[in-house]
């Protein structure tokens, strides 16, 4: 049996700034993870991620990263991604700074 | 310290205005990333987690007051008033935007600083001893090679896509604070029958295949030197594999064929291009040795004695930070960017700017950056030594840390670095701020804590007395312990000790361990890694695993 799809969304960095960023369902990028569309089957991520390749002129490296649904919208799995929705955990940096993170 | 010439600077306004051009054709999508990637890589530019980071070059580690000034600058103006030295002798600025990299890299090229060769696949910012032509016991000043070495690798042709990265490092003591034996190339500078030479070592480096390097030749004339070397990096241009990443760099090159094999391809190479070499670089030297020259040391001490006397806050600031210099009124001084709790190896503009007037005030214009992540006033006389204590204290760059158990090398880890696999900076500012609460540190004495947050090991945790390593095990940060290593003269490579820990069981397990020592030294003179040696790893795993220990003697 094929192992089961984990939901994702689509993110990369900014081309100007370096921020993280995410693509929503209209497909605009936004900082903010839990605006991010959550991706629930395996051909529609991978038709997103090539719209995001597209996109060169916004941004860098863009990749499938695997989410989960939560009360205030998509939320990371993986530590990683948690730490790229913040920022660092030495300065009120980044994200967080910003007032972009949700949690 | 040597001082640029036109040619130097002409050559830095080139380079950056190409790549000024290079940034507008990428933001306006005449280039894609692809194609930008290597260009902003030359130029020292990467991408990490949060933002894009410029790794500046302070070769071998040395500046002067007017440079550490202009970085103070550019972390203010385009970054956020603060900046990382790494364990490389350069700085990162971890927030940068690229439009404004153009402007920084013409802000450093105005003090003679730039980011060439800090990132790719070539020969890399070459280091030295931070204690150079400062330290009682060195045998040569290692500066000048460092900058020949500098100018011959620079935009050299044949070594711009290497197989993997290339490290260079020299020291000019027995004491050996570069570390050589861990990079790809180690020159120890030694003196044979009067004449200055070099010990060549080939073939070191940590990394997830960790190896200490081996005697390639044990005197190489200076006049030799830079051919000597063009033929070791042309031999590994041409034999290292390129079919594998991992298996690139010069140490697997030197495994796999053995220094037999390496030694007399270099030898038979050697000729051709000791030819071409014709001198011109001894003369080269000649005028970069000019650059080196020694400050006119002043002698006295004035009221030193006393302070050292009746001031105990002094005297252990003094003693835990300092070192012998070659002149008896003076030391060495250095400063720790590692106030407990802090981030190993940051420092804000502010602090910069104070330890620019303090060189510039009082210590003959210089400062070093240090493998370490410190900052050292190499020539600082022990009659001004109150009154930078002081300076130092009110700007938060006194702690008399240096060497002790909170001189944590961490490297930037997951908090920052794209490639970490765990986070490195919270686990030493907790480590440290543990044993400021315990009030240990000076009991315990020297100790080597390195942190890494990955299996590339820029926190040289091979080489600490007790390293960290910080992996992601099935989406969980866990850290494994190393014991033993040591990065001195008589390298080696630390053992690992077991399991690995939850990041919220690191501090706890350190602290265990450090106790064993406590518990088992034969007295305080005996370091943690002296103990070690004598008595192997057996009691410092029974203190990191109990339950283990428990069951074995049931």
């Amino acid at each position: 049996m094929p192992r089961a799809f984990t939901p994702k969304v689509v993110t990369a960095n900014a081309l100007l700034e370096g921020d993280v960023v995410y693509l929503d369902a209209q497909g605009h990028w936004t900082r903010d993870h839990a605006k991010a569309d959550l991706i629930e089957d395996q051909g529609t991520a991978e038709i997103r991620l090539l719209e995001a390749q597209a996109q060169a002129h916004e941004i860098v490296g863009a990749y499938l990263a695997d989410a989960q649904a939560g009360p205030h919208g998509p939320e990371p799995i993986h530590f990683r991604e948690a730490f790229r929705t913040r920022g660092p955990s030495n300065y009120a940096h980044g994200k967080q700074a910003d007032g972009v993170t949700t949690e | 310290m040597y001082a640029y010439t036109d040619f130097d600077r002409d050559f830095l306004a080139e380079r950056n205005a190409q790549f000024r051009a290079q940034v507008a054709r990428r933001i306006d999508g005449s280039l894609t990333e692809d194609e930008f990637k290597p260009l902003r890589l030359m130029n020292g530019l990467y991408l990490q987690l949060h933002a894009y980071m410029l790794r500046v070059a302070i070769p071998y580690g040395t500046l002067n007051a007017a440079q550490m000034r202009q970085l103070a600058m550019i972390a203010d103006r385009w970054d956020k008033g603060y900046g990382h030295f790494t364990t490389r002798q350069n700085i990162q600025y971890n927030w940068p935007e690229l439009r404004d990299v153009p402007d920084m890299l013409d802000a450093l090229g105005e003090v003679g600083m730039h980011a060439i060769q800090t990132s790719g696949n070539t020969i890399r910012n070459v280091t030295a001893d931070h204690f150079a032509g400062a330290a009682a016991e060195e045998i040569a000043d290692p500066r000048p090679i460092a900058e020949l070495i500098r100018q011959w690798s620079t935009d050299h042709p044949e070594f711009q896509f290497l197989g993997r990265k290339f490290k260079i490092a020299v020291t000019g003591s027995v004491q050996d604070r570069a570390v050589t034996a861990a990079h790809d190339i180690g020159l120890r500078l030694v003196e044979r029958d009067g004449q200055l030479g070099a010990m060549v070592l080939v073939g070191g480096g940590l990394g997830r295949t960790p190896m200490i390097g081996k005697i390639l030749n044990d005197f190489v004339a200076l006049d030799d030197l830079l051919p000597y070397l063009e033929a070791i990096v042309a031999v590994y241009n041409l034999l290292g594999r390129r079919d594998n990443k991992y298996k690139a760099r010069i140490k697997i090159t030197v495994h796999e064929n053995g220094i037999e094999e390496i030694r007399a391809r270099v030898d038979a190479e050697f000729p051709a291009r000791k030819a071409a070499f014709n001198g011109a670089d001894m003369d080269i030297l000649k005028r970069i040795e000019a650059d080196f020259a020694a400050p006119k040391f002043e002698d006295g001490q004035g009221a030193f004695p006393t302070h050292y006397q009746h001031d105990p806050v002094f005297r252990s600031f003094v003693d835990t930070n300092t070192t012998a210099h070659r002149h008896p009124d003076y030391a060495i001084l250095t400063v720790s960017t590692k106030a407990h709790g802090a981030t190993p190896g940051d420092a804000t503009s502010d602090q910069m700017r104070v330890l620019a007037d303090l060189a510039e005030t009082y210590a003959h214009n210089e400062l070093r950056i240090s493998h370490e992540q410190n900052v050292i006033l190499p020539h600082l006389p022990k009659k001004h030594l109150r009154a930078v204590h002081a300076a130092l204290a009110e700007a938060g760059l006194a702690t008399a840390n240096v060497g002790l158990i909170s001189d944590i090398i961490a490297c930037p880890g997951m908090d920052y670095c794209a490639l970490a696999t765990a986070r490195s900076i919270p686990v030493a500012q907790e480590i440290a701020e543990r044993f400021e609460q315990l009030k240990l540190e000076h009991e315990v004495g020297p100790l080597k804590i390195k942190i890494s947050g990955c299996i590339n090991a820029c926190g040289h945790h091979h080489v600490g007395h007790i390293g960290i390593l910080g992996l992601d095990r099935a989406g969980v940060e866990n850290y494994q312990i190393t014991l033993g290593g040591d990065g001195g003269p008589d390298a080696v490579i630390g053992e690992r000790a077991g399991p690995g820990f939850a990041y919220d069981e690191v501090t706890d397990a350190i602290e265990r361990l450090v106790r064993a020592y406590l518990d088992v030294r034969q007295d305080p003179s005996e370091t943690f890694l002296d103990t070690y040696r004598r008595l192997g790893a057996a009691p410092f795993k029974a203190a990191l695993y109990p339950e283990e220990a428990k069951a074995n003697a049931a």
